[in-house]
């Protein structure tokens, strides 16, 4: 057992290690100054010059976020055509069927914003042509428009007072040909090595040694493998995610696959430090966000270590901790972890299945991803941060009697406006969602529907409410994981999450991208003695407050019906 | 806008050749030159494959180790675990049921013996690996049914041990595979 939590300590520290020369190195790569990976400038500008992009000419956030917003409609339409299709195009050695129109929407959109909630199995639900040119290609360009946001803040937090975010074509092109497709080679070159496969073949026939014949699903996965980590996506080429002994074929690959989930998220915060020289205001942020991980990682690792109470009553032994719905070559430890850094990053992937968690766990994964700020998803993760932080900012200012300021600008009543409206955003859209799902499933369970409310739920009483605010958080968290025992490839799901996840990706963006645009525009005011420092720990601890406070508050009576509940009736 | 939607469509159609195209080209490339071709590594008896190392297996019969409980049967073709809450009458019922099939068929082994994995279904439904505690637990009816010493079968347990990441990180483990196709070998 020391030994599963010894490599959870090293997993951590080998993220932390890695991500403080990547940050460096990222920002280098956004000021334009001189870096390993130069050999790729050929590739930009034949990029720049095929496209006609100017790549320094500059744009105010409106354009910024225009050009951001038209791109990401055409793959919208591009991916969700492609998925109904996928049956008449090539690479499909599995002759896999086309999508329906309602699992198409809710697909193309889930990949699209970066969340990779899957209504489907990667196995019967896709062909190769659209695992690689639909999920793939999705799965590199949301994480790429998620630090194309980022930088854009970066931009306009570095200069006293400016117009410019910087060009959207060009920091987005760069965070791919200098950030994604670098480090997932690296990653899938180790995988592949692993086990991981690589090969276009369909499915093999084998008989085992037993006598039975079974198929055995395979296909070229290392790559995506890579991407979904790093690119914090999470959708699986397989149904089980990395729990696949395909997609995660050892304790190395897994560690690897935790290491580099958290690697770009964490590596932004130390970028930011960098980029607009305020070093200790990114330890300060990493800092809370540590702090955040903690209280939610410790106690999921040692529920799952101690083992379901339930089973213990049952007379056998769980030396390996509760062993539902995990992997022996994974253990209850990196499971645990696994759990935590998928649903505060918003990476989704899973390497055991959250449904079968104990409630406590599967509490703080619910909780990982309403804060949805302890180190975030790819760019996105920090502009969480910075909503939390911008309230901070204002309830400070009223406490000590003063405007509040942030960055040497004052913020004012719109800046706030736009802060408040994102924060209240996820709590509305998971609360109001929900107690549709559940008003549904009590009252109209036989309603004429193809799937009947009453056969949605896998478990009973708690358990299955917890299915049901899982879904909708993961949706708005754009995390992907689910409790997926929920029977949620029909219309009601599909339809219903769909929408929660494309409000709750892009408002989430433009809210903080044109609130740093506005201050950015402001005149600049010069720190004073009396000038609320934003960088101190004090002001850490504060914004942590308000992260805690704010949760508690739009949560817990959420949180009171599911996995609270479940707890006290096992103890 | 139009000029925001034609860099749209160019820049569109480079990033598919080069993130769907030319990076799976490259990775399954490299692939080629992995132990298992790309393909997955196999498992072979006298010539004829059984099997794929990492995959699990469906292992019923009395005279094999048995992996663990999977929610998909050991069908490759897809995977699943069970999705089943902690606190569910029906699982826990049913994981009641398999404590008591497993006493039946290990006779003399005491309930309180039986590691949680072997009676708990998996995340993959295909989990290759058992704790080295669940095959120790098997060694007495392996034993019996193949008129093998336990001793020897022990030892045999002990050899496909697989110890964790670099002597320190992770749990150990035993590949079911590898150890029923030693254990077909063994005289």
């Amino acid at each position: 057992m020391n030994s599963e939590i010894l490599g959870v300590v090293i997993t951590f520290l080998i993220t932390v290690l890695l991500a403080y020369p990547l940050g460096k190195y990222i920002s280098k790569v956004f000021k334009g100054e001189r870096t390993l990976t130069d050999f790729m400038n050929p590739v930009e500008k034949f990029f720049f010059r095929v496209c006609g992009i100017n790549p320094t000419e500059s744009m105010n956030w409106k354009q910024f976020l225009k050009a951001m917003l038209t791109i990401n409609m055409l793959w919208l339409v591009y991916a969700f055509f492609l998925l109904i299709f996928q049956h008449k195009l090539p690479l499909n050695p599995d002759g896999n069927p086309g999508q329906t129109p309602d699992l198409a929407f809710n697909t193309a959109i889930s990949f699209l914003v970066n969340c990779n909630l899957q209504h489907y199995s990667g196995e019967s639900g896709l062909t190769y042509f659209t695992q690689l040119f639909v999920i793939t290609f999705l799965q590199f360009v949301s994480a790429a428009t998620g630090i194309a946001a980022l930088v854009a803040v970066f931009n306009g937090l570095k200069e006293k007072t400016t117009e410019n975010l910087g060009n959207f074509w060009s920091i987005f092109t760069k965070s791919i040909t200098r950030v994604l497709l670098p480090l997932c080679i690296i990653a899938a070159i180790f995988l592949a090595f692993n086990g991981s496969p690589t090969s276009y073949d369909g499915k093999d026939s084998i008989v085992t040694l037993q006598g039975d014949s079974v198929q055995v699903s395979r296909g070229p996965a290392a790559g995506m493998i890579a991407i979904k980590h790093l690119g914090t996506n999470g959708g699986g080429w397989f149904g089980v995610n990395s729990a696949h002994p395909l997609e995660n074929p050892n304790y190395f690959t897994n560690m690897l696959e935790m290491v580099i989930q958290v690697l770009i998220p964490v590596a932004m915060i130390f970028a930011l430090g960098f980029y607009i020289n305020r070093r200790k205001l990114s330890k300060v942020i990493f800092g809370v966000m540590t702090i955040g991980l903690l209280c939610l990682l410790i106690p999921t690792i040692i529920t799952e270590i101690n083992g379901n109470p339930a089973i213990e009553k049952l007379g056998v032994a769980q030396p390996t901790g509760a062993m539902e719905g995990k992997e022996v070559r994974f253990g209850p430890a990196a499971s645990g972890y696994w759990s935590i850094v998928t649903t505060i990053i918003s990476t989704g992937s899973v390497n055991s299945m959250h449904d079968s968690s104990m409630p406590m766990s599967g509490m703080m994964q619910l909780l990982g991803m309403m804060i949805n700020a302890f180190y975030g998803g790819c760019g996105v993760g920090i502009l969480n941060y910075l909503i939390y932080l911008i309230i901070a900012v204002f309830i400070s200012g009223l406490m000590v009697g003063r405007t509040p300021e942030f960055m040497g600008h004052k913020v004012e009543a719109r800046e706030v406006k736009i802060a408040s409206l994102v924060m209240l955003l996820s709590a509305f859209l998971v609360k109001a969602f929900t107690a549709l799902a559940a008003y549904m499933v009590a009252h109209h369970p036989e309603i004429a529907w193809q799937v009947k409310p009453g056969a949605w739920l896998n478990n009973p009483s708690y358990h299955g409410f917890s299915e049901m605010l899982y879904e909708f958080t993961s949706a708005n968290a754009n995390n992907g994981s689910g409790f997926e025992g929920l029977g949620d490839n029909n219309i009601f799901w599909n339809v219903t999450t769909g929408i929660v996840l494309i409000l709750a990706r892009f408002l989430p963006i433009i809210g903080p991208v044109a609130i740093i645009g506005l201050l950015a525009k402001k005149k600049f005011v010069p720190e004073s003695p009396g000038t609320l420092r934003t960088d101190s720990w004090t002001f850490g601890m504060m914004t942590f407050a308000v992260i805690i406070v704010f949760n508690a508050l739009s949560f817990f009576p959420a949180l009171a019906l599911g996995p609270i509940a479940e707890y006290f009736s096992m103890h | 806008m139009k000029k925001d939607l034609l860099i749209s469509l160019k820049l569109t159609l480079l990033m598919i050749i080069l993130c769907a195209v030319l990076y799976p080209l490259l990775i399954a490339g490299i692939g080629k030159a992995t132990p298992g071709g790309g393909k997955g590594e196999t498992v072979s008896v006298n010539g004829k494959v059984v099997g794929y190392e990492k995959i699990g297996q469906k292992f019923t019969d009395d005279k094999y180790f048995w992996g663990r409980p999977s929610a998909v049967d050991y069908n490759a073709a897809g995977s699943a675990g069970s999705n089943k809450g902690p606190s569910n009458p029906d699982y826990l019922q049913i994981v009641k049921d398999r404590i008591d099939s497993f006493l039946v068929h290990n006779p003399g082994v005491k309930k309180e013996e039986i590691p949680a994995e072997m009676v708990t279904a998996s995340g993959s439904g295909l989990d290759p690996d058992i704790s080295p505690a669940g095959a120790y637990i098997q060694v007495k009816r392996i034993a019996s049914i193949r008129n093998l010493p336990e001793e020897k079968v022990k030892a045999l347990v002990e050899e496909h041990i697989q110890k964790p990441l670099a002597g320190m990180l992770g749990p150990s483990k035993v590949n079911v595979l590898k150890l029923n196709v030693a254990l077909d070998n063994l005289k």
